[in-house]
């Protein structure tokens, strides 16, 4: 154990020296984390919606006042016919089209049921899948209040409670930001730790400072000690600056444990800088490594749940999400974060990180060799 | 004749079909300065990496210091030093830093420490570099810093490939100074060089050509054997039908 003493001595020491790479490891996440929330906002208004009434009725003017009113749209067409609102779409002048066919009050009174026509632009496939989205949410709310009126009170029992999805139910107001916050932290977390082990074994490759450490007794689970135990401690600083940097100017305070958030953290950073380490043991030049570690984070985020959700994905690419680190770290901040989950919620995504850590780490041991 | 430290027979390392050492066969004794000579290209440093447990062999046999070089390389380690051809010492760590971190890895007490790093630099006369940043030094220094981090743990070997290239006369004089040193106290130097006067220096030697051991005996039996005054002769007869080399 003396030996992993003067490892992390050695460690930190050259840490400490690299002024401009240690800044950069501690201000970089500082100020991604206060832009990118700000770009990747995913709520959208002026959504341009296209209105065909054929209907005239008083309370088909009632649905068009009450989405006008919500604040996400704005109406860019009231035309006679499903044909001209179509023009507008081609010309992309409208991203939706709401078609009230005729006879929809004397329907919705009588026969207490009423179809209603969307048609979603395509080309801007966020804009006009969000914008349905909201449509039919206040098409459901307008549902209620109709029936409130119509109906006496005994029957309003069965009307269909109004849905919302779990992330809006934990994030009420729709804040995106609050949404992606604790997902771009769990990013950065995992990019600084894996590319700063990824390129640190290769960089004592490249300098020839490897050859002088081999070839002394060395055990080979302490020379990856004392490379893991610096990057951990680095990797939770950055997390600990990260959850400060949400609670100052997001006023994000975590609804569960802190505790477990931490303990979950030193658990996944042990997988990710495994993985790191392991790269760097197959790898001869930075650049490799370099390479490789960026094939693997374009995968992890892109298929992290972050910017697309996974219940969304093919069922391949759901299998593939399982063997990505990185969204077990972003659901668990998550729930952890904006739920207020328990231990007992997140036991299974702790379960499968812990097995990556133990199975990375003990690869990269054996596959670091000292001689060849 | 005293007690064999290092023991090669037909010792061999291939890298695909190329040989870069062929069926290499010596024996090297306590407390001997061998020099291990070669053209560029000849395969000294690959003969020298398995012996030092860093690389291991396609066929053959050997022992370092006793210990097998397939099966016991890290008790090798134990008892070897090792300066490689390539500076590889940390740039970015003081002098002083670097023979703690290396005399930490084999062990060494703190006490030893500080005792080993006094005496180390004021043998080396780097008193007022100690707290300097290796990236600064000059080379002649950097090297004679490299053998001393070698022989820190009082190995009973030490590898030396090619510890002068590059450094100016001087310092090479007193280089050779603290090789001798080391000799003295009974540890033995088996050294890579291409300066011909430096290979006068050596108990006996070895040339290498094109993978293969060509000679061995000492300096001046070898001169002998092939009927010239120095040792630049003997090289250049065996060496000049080399076909590797740059
Ligand atoms: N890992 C390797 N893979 C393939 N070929 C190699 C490898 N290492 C060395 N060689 C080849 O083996 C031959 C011997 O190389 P080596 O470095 O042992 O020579 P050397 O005698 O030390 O030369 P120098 O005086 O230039 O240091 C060279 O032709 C070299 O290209
Ligand atoms: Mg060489």
């Amino acid at each position: 154990m003396k030996v992993i003493k003067f490892l992390l001595e050695k460690e930190f020491r050259q840490i400490f020296r690299n002024r401009s790479i240690l800044m950069l490891i501690m201000v970089m996440p500082i100020i991604q984390l206060i832009l990118l929330p700000l770009a990747a906002n995913y709520e959208v208004k002026n959504i341009n919606l296209s209105v065909v009434d054929h209907d005239h009725s008083p309370y088909s003017q009632k649905l068009i006042s009450k989405i006008t009113a919500s604040g996400y749209f704005k109406l860019t067409g009231y035309d006679q016919s499903y044909k001209d609102a179509f023009h507008l779409i081609e010309s992309d002048d409208a991203d939706l089209i709401l078609e009230i066919p005729n006879g929809f009050e004397r329907n919705l009174i009588r026969e207490d049921e009423q179809k209603l026509l969307v048609a979603v632009n395509a080309i801007n496939g966020v804009k006009a899948n969000l914008g349905g989205a909201y449509l039919a949410n206040i098409i459901r709310n307008y549902n209620t209040d109709i029936r409130f009126e119509l109906l006496p009170s005994e029957k309003f029992n069965q009307v269909p409670m109004i849905d919302i999805t779990s992330s809006n139910w934990f994030n009420p107001f729709l804040n995106y930001r609050v949404y992606m916050v604790p997902g771009i932290l769990a990013i950065l977390v995992t990019m600084i730790g894996g590319f700063l082990t990824a390129l640190n074994i290769v960089k004592e490759k490249e300098a020839g400072t490897i050859e002088q450490i081999n070839v002394t007794p060395i055990k080979k689970h302490h020379f990856i000690l004392g490379k893991l135990i610096p990057f951990w401690i680095l990797g939770n600083i950055v997390f600990i600056i990260g959850l400060l940097v949400s609670w100052l100017i997001y006023g994000i305070v975590p609804v569960g444990s802190l505790t477990l958030l931490f303990g979950f953290i030193a658990i996944y950073l042990l997988a990710v800088l495994g993985l790191g380490l392991l790269i760097s043991t197959f790898c001869d030049t930075q650049q490799q490594a370099m390479f490789i570690m960026f094939f693997f984070m374009m995968i992890f985020i892109l298929m992290g749940g972050l910017f697309t959700s996974i219940d969304s994905m093919p069922d391949w690419a759901k299998t593939v999400t399982r063997f990505n680190p990185v969204s077990y770290l972003i659901s668990v901040m998550r729930m952890v974060i904006l739920k207020g989950s328990s231990l007992h919620d997140v036991l299974p995504h702790l379960g499968v990180v812990a097995l990556f850590a133990i199975g990375l780490n003990s690869w990269a041991i054996l596959n670091y060799k000292k001689a060849n | 004749m005293s007690e064999t430290v290092i023991h090669a027979e037909n010792l061999t390392k291939r890298f695909g079909d190329f040989v870069a050492a062929n069926a290499l066969t010596l024996e090297v004794y306590k407390g001997e300065i061998f020099g291990f000579l070669g053209a560029n290209g000849a395969g000294k440093t690959t003969a020298m990496r398995m012996f030092c447990g860093l690389s291991i062999p396609t066929s053959g046999k050997a022992t370092i210091a006793g210990y097998d070089v397939y099966r016991q390389t890290e008790l090798i380690k134990k008892n070897i030093g090792y300066m490689s051809q390539k500076f590889s010492l940390y740039e970015d760590l003081t002098v002083l830093e670097n023979i703690r971190f290396f005399g930490g890895i084999y062990g060494l007490s703190n006490a030893q420490l500080k005792s080993k790093s006094d005496e180390l630099i004021t043998q080396l006369g780097l008193q007022h570099e100690a707290k300097k940043l290796v990236s600064g030094l000059p080379l002649g220094w950097k090297q004679k810093l490299s053998f001393s981090v070698a022989v820190l743990h009082q190995p009973k070997i030490v590898f030396l490939d090619e510890p002068t290239g590059g450094v100016d006369p001087v310092t090479r004089r007193q280089f050779w100074d603290l090789i001798y040193d080391a000799a003295d106290k009974g540890v033995t130097i088996f050294v890579t060089t291409h300066y011909m006067d430096e290979a006068e220096y050596c108990n006996r030697i070895s040339i290498m050509v094109d993978g293969k051991i060509e000679a061995l005996d000492s300096p001046g039996n070898l001169k002998k054997h092939f009927q010239v005054d120095s040792m630049h002769e003997v090289f250049y007869q065996l060496a000049r039908g080399a076909k590797r080399g740059e």
